[in-house]
């Protein structure tokens, strides 16, 4: 019981809110980037420009297949042989971009090819040009369809972030390994704290997530 | 790069092979255990919804990482011995199975509640018009999500590294601290990993057109 | 059509641009990372966040504490005048040469022992503090010395030498490597392995916190702690090897070592005092 106390005391607290801060930071960074980039990514993967939308559908599902961890080394041990040498919350930022673009481009074609083609010609008959109808028409339909996959991916990248530990990054998960590598007793209350925090975050995303859902069927 | 993989070809492939068991047994019982509370979530018993509900919640909310690290290293401080390998694939397929009850749950859904009625009215058992009538045509739907999740796994396999699983993070990882050769040894780990996602990748995006 | 092809080249001229550019911008083997520091006015360490006495995250403020940290402090203001900074970036074992050959840091002072087959990919500064690799075991445990280890399981960490020097006395060993020493230590006490091994003083710092283990029989090997700098920088090793004799010649060495070593069980700190 003792051991529950002090490892639960207001210094470990803190220090865990912290690490669950900078784990919220970097989710909420990296899925406004990949929202845009995912977006432009799979709208050119689905416009069949030829050449582009092949040489941007191959990269796609390249980085879409490799495990997120070794993207987190590339970004980390890689990158900087081209000059560039991020820190490790940038590093992760820039690895989740990368990582949850793709996903997110693969989401966004899918979601456009489920909008009826038929919408498309209609658009395109009444004299619009492909940019507005893909603007004004189809991609309202298709973000609307799209929510719940988003939100998923948005819980994935949040419980992703806790990979970014491996190259010493002070979120969450880094946080608690801390904790329990000072004083190994404190290794269950640690986890279970780990567990219930992320529980919250991705739990109450996924709760909002339905109630949207509900106001827009 | 061609030269660190000759020179290291042992690790790699045996990295490879523990990728692929984990993932095979992890696929094998998360499909199990998967559609089990897949099933449980649309009984009519609303304890057992409410069980499945729980199950499915809890572990698609939590990292995979913790699920792990929690068996590796929590489990056999209390209960039982169990390596890195086995902790590694016991977190995969809970947390797996977690996205696949969800995945077939919806599969089931979208079968026409009719159908159920129909076989009911016919005679048949509740669980008779499952086995029989509705999993089968949800299985057919559900098949392009599901092998989604396999490639989900296999990508996700790579936690073993951080439980000393064998897998092909951890040799790459052995590899790249001995040889000094970051990069390399990354884009040969990263070769073998496209070399089972991307045709699982492809076949299913082939399948989807097809259903679609 | 034609258009479209136009423009797929124009976007493949882009990326080759983009990756001669990062090419091109002068590689670390021609810059001075001496005079880099001297104009930044700041050194970048690579250091430990997992390890007891040499350089641990303290959980009241986020920043790193240990040996290792006050010398580098010490080490830089000998280097860069009393207002030189030192910045701090935590490595791993796994993670500390790839940065350092990156340029993410300047050098490494993280428990780094000096050994030839770094030496191949980086080049180190005279020692700063002799190590002695031994193994940490639970009370009562069989194995009573590194040979025992014989068809047993040792647990090391990714990228340190300590599993191959194992590997040479008890080559029958099993080796699992984990991430870092508070994911190892964990792992000892879950039953995971037979034995921890790694250098004395990391020992020496986990048994104080974990009562119930113990640093079994004497160091098996020296290790000489070393500062890690990139080839072709002789200013840089230079500058560090003459402020260390510095920093030992006027009496901080010895009181670093008194501080953070003074009072660990099975450790005589007197043996390390220079």
């Amino acid at each position: 019981m003792q051991n529950w106390i002090d490892a639960y005391s207001a210094v470990n607290l803190k220090f865990l809110l912290q690490g669950l801060w900078v784990t919220v930071e970097i989710s909420i960074i990296s899925v406004i980037f990949s929202m845009i980039f995912g977006s432009i990514l799979g709208i050119i993967r689905y416009s069949k420009f030829p050449y582009l939308s092949e040489i941007v559908g191959l990269i796609i599902d390249i980085i879409r297949n490799l495990p997120l961890l070794l993207i987190i080394f590339f970004v980390y041990f890689g990158l900087p042989a081209f000059g560039f040498k991020p820190d490790t919350i940038p590093a992760a930022i820039l690895a989740m971009t990368v990582f949850e673009s793709m996903m997110i481009a693969e989401i966004i074609r899918s979601g456009i090819q489920a909008v009826d083609i038929g919408q498309m010609e209609a658009s395109r008959a009444m004299g619009m040009h492909y940019g507005q109808a893909m603007w004004h028409i189809v991609l309202p339909q298709a973000y609307k369809k799209m929510i719940p996959a988003l939100v998923s991916q948005l819980i994935s990248l949040i419980k992703d972030t806790s990979l970014a530990t491996i190259i010493v990054v002070p979120e969450l998960m880094q946080h608690a390994q801390v904790i329990y590598g000072q004083n190994a007793n404190y290794i269950v209350p640690m986890y279970l704290a780990l567990a219930i925090l992320y529980f919250i975050v991705c739990y109450a995303l996924s709760l909002i997530s339905k109630v949207i859902d509900r106001r827009m069927a | 790069m061609l030269n660190l993989f000759v020179n290291n070809w042992h690790s790699f492939l045996t990295g490879f092979g523990w990728t692929i068991l984990s993932s095979i047994v992890a696929l094998i019982l998360s499909l199990i255990i998967g559609s089990l509370f897949a099933i449980m979530e649309v009984m009519p018993n609303k304890a057992l919804r409410i069980i499945g509900n729980i199950y499915v919640e809890i572990f698609r909310n939590i990292p995979l990482l913790v699920i792990t690290m929690f068996f590796y290293l929590v489990i056999p401080l209390y209960f039982v011995k169990i390596n890195g390998f086995t902790a590694g694939t016991i977190g995969l397929t809970i947390y797996t199975s977690a996205f696949i009850a969800e995945t077939v749950r919806s599969g089931i859904n979208s079968v026409d509640i009719g159908q159920m009625e129909a076989s009911r009215a016919m005679g048949m058992t509740y669980g008779q018009a499952m086995r029989y009538i509705v999993l089968p045509q949800a299985f057919k739907l559900v098949i392009p999500p599901l092998g989604n999740q396999f490639v989900n796994l296999v990508k996700n396999s790579s936690v073993l590294a951080f439980v000393a699983g064998f897998d092909l993070m951890y040799q790459g990882n052995a590899i790249a601290s001995q040889t000094f050769d970051t990069v390399n040894t990354y884009l040969v780990v990263g070769l073998f990993y496209l070399i089972i996602t991307l045709p699982i990748s492809y076949y299913m995006q082939h399948l989807e057109r097809k259903l679609a | 059509m034609k258009k479209f092809k136009y423009l797929a080249i124009l976007i493949m001229s882009l990326l080759l641009a983009v990756v001669t550019v990062g090419c091109g911008s002068k590689p670390l083997s021609q810059q001075d990372v001496l005079q880099n520091a001297k104009d930044a006015n700041t050194l970048t360490w690579g250091v430990k966040a997992d390890t007891k006495l040499m350089g641990l995250i303290d959980v009241n403020d986020g920043q790193p504490k240990g040996f290792e940290i006050d010398m580098a402090k010490a080490l830089t203001k000998k280097i860069l005048g009393k207002n030189g900074k030192a910045k701090f970036v935590t490595v791993t074992s796994q993670s500390r040469i790839p940065l350092l050959k990156n340029g993410n840091i300047d050098a490494i002072m993280a428990t780094m022992t000096i050994n030839a087959e770094r030496k191949k990919a980086i080049d180190f500064s005279d020692s700063y503090f002799d190590a002695g690799q031994a193994i940490l075991v639970k009370d009562g445990s069989p194995v009573k010395k590194v040979q025992d280890l014989n068809n047993k399981t040792v647990i090391g960490v990714v990228g340190s030498n300590s599993v191959q020097n194992v590997k040479k006395y008890a080559p029958k060993a099993k080796v699992l490597q984990l991430q870092d020493y508070a994911q190892a230590l964990v792992a000892l006490k879950s039953g995971q392995g037979d034995a921890l091994t790694t250098d004395n003083v990391i020992l020496g710092g986990m048994a104080v916190e974990n009562p119930g283990y113990r640093v079994q029989g004497k160091a098996f090997t020296t290790e000489p702690y070393g500062i890690g700098v990139n080839k072709g920088q002789p200013h840089l090793r230079k500058a560090l090897n003459k402020a260390i004799k510095e920093v030992e010649a006027d009496g901080t060495y010895n009181k670093l070592i008194k501080k953070w070593f003074g009072d660990v069980p099975g450790f005589n700190y007197r043996e390390v005092l220079r």
